[in-house]
């Protein structure tokens, strides 16, 4: 057996252990918001894909993460069909949304891309906030039953385990894809463009993939995140949702997978603990995102790579 | 007769998008910066004209302070944290978003959260007689400082020194800068005269749509809108598209309640998938 498959053994014992003996460590409140940093580091991941690994910077995605969770919210709720269909079709509308932006906005590059997700994304979110009489408007959709497969998700620790495992899949698929020889497709074309022409890659198709795959995944965590909350309303689908996952990727380090789900769990941590001493949790985000920009701009996992490069140099 | 009353509503919103859109389109047209925190010139400009306002009682001390806090915010901005990410998009947008939030949440902490509207200057606030209905005057006074702008930027653009060089920066920097042109200060200034128009915008509003905390996000994205429907970096863009939206807005607002902010998203997808760099868009 080699060191690396030795270590990745090790490594999910560890994480199995942690798992198994959180929900006797914490309190119930403080385990409902690990499975909350667990879905909101899934949709850091999935924002990663495409920024990290290609390069596209998006201020739409919070889109397809809120389309995955109306149509769940929709489907279950108005059309009275059981989480069996409604949780797959959840993942069909979010991937199909994301393939309709893809088509839409991957033509454009740079500041144009951003301006054109987050317009787009804009879109969806006045459809959900307009159409009342589908949505509720504003004041969303309370009441969206948790799935059951024998074991109960509507007390906290079997709630917990549900995220936990769906999460764990898929954060292994993205990690089994971005190793892939599409994922290292997605690294050239973030590297090199032209050179990955040259080299007889269809660009625009690898992009297309990739950002249809991240919505998928993004619409995966909306589903959690609705059933997480029981509810569903506009601002899972606002620009500030968008936003706040490309801050979690920067904070955490774009371009690993590690990184942006530990952005994920510190934004969500910070958000709970100044939330319930401040009323000026706007402004302290705010701040947050002047201070990552200017002083981590690669992030935690950057600074932590600075420190271990100076401690062997000294 | 509705409809002329329709139509000038229409074209006067059309007029306060403009001003949002021009600045945010000089600003992406010379530095290529998505300038999030646009919005919050508009909902601080405005606040800042309420005070004065009642401090005062001065409609037009009102727009100049508004005008000179505002502006001095963008420059700051610009020269302290947006220059030295230079052409990097994303820490660009990232602080412009987080200076949204921060500008956003200092709003609601200094002037509370209920709409707070501007009383309209005692000259305008007359109406006139169009037909059988009466229209307020001061919607007719927002058209005549539209054009007036307008009119003025394009002069600025196309007929000054400053605006030559302006053109020059737009279309190659490196190159503008080579033949001696200040473009550091060039970039400043664009930035503050970008603010200045949104903060005019800001105080121009508030007699009329209000203020309060979420305005500076609704109106950003339409501003937004205007600029993808015009085409970036264009001043006629930024008047034909504001016109457009302002209208659409209006009408889909009176006839189509439930569908209004669709009726101005639907077009914008529409001539995003026929003309992606916008109707009046080089490049």
């Amino acid at each position: 057996m080699s060191a690396r498959s030795r270590n990745a053994i090790a490594l999910a014992a560890a994480i199995l252990v942690v798992v198994l003996a959180l929900p006797h460590l914490l309190k119930p409140y403080y385990l409902g918001l690990t499975s909350k940093m667990l879905i909101f580091a899934l949709f850091a991941m999935s924002l990663d894909l495409i920024l990290g690994y290609v390069g596209l910077a998006s201020l739409g995605h919070a889109a397809f993460f809120g389309v995955g969770a109306y149509t769940a919210g929709l489907l279950l709720l108005r059309a009275g069909v059981g989480n069996a269909i409604a949780f797959p079709a959840a993942l069909v509308a979010s991937t199909a949304i994301g393939a309709g932006i893809g088509l839409l906005a991957l033509r454009a590059r740079g500041s144009y891309l951003l301006m054109i997700t987050f317009a787009l994304a804009q879109v969806v979110w006045s459809i959900a906030f307009g159409w009342r009489s589908l949505t509720n408007g504003d004041d969303g959709m309370p009441g969206i039953p948790r799935p059951n497969f024998g074991w109960s998700l509507d007390n906290t620790t079997g709630f917990f385990y549900f995220v936990v495992i769906v999460v764990a899949i898929a954060a292994l698929l993205l990690a089994m894809m971005v190793r892939s020889p599409f994922g290292l497709a997605l690294r050239g074309i973030r590297e090199s463009e032209s050179r990955m022409q040259a080299l007889g890659y269809n660009i625009w198709r690898y992009k297309f993939v990739a950002f249809v795959l991240a919505s998928s995944f993004a619409g995966l965590a909306g589903v959690l995140y609705a059933y997480y909350n029981h509810f569903v309303g506009p601002e899972y689908l606002s620009v500030i949702q968008s936003a706040e996952a490309l801050i979690m990727v920067i904070l955490g380090g774009a371009g690993t997978l590690i990184g942006p789900a530990i952005g994920a769990a510190v934004i969500v941590f910070l958000e709970d603990f100044i939330s319930s001493m401040s009323e000026r949790w706007t402004l302290i985000l705010g701040v947050i995102y002047v201070l990552v920009v200017l002083f981590a701009p690669r992030g935690l996992i950057g600074l932590f790579d600075d420190f271990r490069t100076r401690r062997a140099r000294p | 007769m509705i409809w002329v009353i329709h139509t000038l509503n229409g074209i006067s919103f059309g007029m306060l998008l403009f001003l949002m859109a021009a600045g945010l389109s000089l600003i992406y047209g010379l530095m290529k910066i998505l300038n999030l925190t646009h919005g919050s010139y508009y909902l601080v400009g405005g606040y800042i004209g309420l005070t004065v306002m009642r401090l005062t009682g001065s409609f037009l001390l009102a727009i100049v302070a508004a005008i000179f806090v505002v502006a001095l915010i963008g420059a700051a901005m610009e020269r302290f944290f947006l220059r030295r990410f230079h052409l990097d998009e994303l820490p660009q947008t990232l602080l412009t978003f987080g200076f949204l939030l921060i500008f956003g949440d200092l709003c609601l902490w200094i002037w509370g959260g209920d709409p707070i509207m501007i009383p309209k200057p005692s000259i305008l606030a007359q109406s006139v007689p169009l037909g059988d209905y009466v229209f307020p005057l001061y919607r007719l006074f927002l058209i005549a400082v539209g054009l007036v702008v307008a009119a003025g930027l394009w002069w600025f653009q196309q007929r000054t020194r400053f605006g030559t060089m302006l053109r020059a920066g737009v279309d190659d920097v490196e190159i503008a800068r080579a033949l001696g042109i200040n473009v550091s200060l060039l970039f400043t200034l664009i930035f503050a005269l970008g603010a200045t128009l949104a903060a005019l915008g800001g105080v121009l509003a508030a007699p009329i749509l209000s203020l309060y905390p979420g305005a500076d996000f609704e109106v950003l994205i339409l501003a937004f809108v205007v600029v993808i429907v015009g085409g970036l970096g264009s001043l006629r863009g930024a008047l034909v598209g504001g016109l457009l939206i302002g209208l659409l807005d209006n009408f889909g607002k009176a006839f189509f309640p439930q569908f209004a902010l669709f009726t101005v998203f639907v077009p914008m997808a529409f001539i995003l998938s026929i003309r992606p760099t916008g109707l009046f868009g080089s490049r």
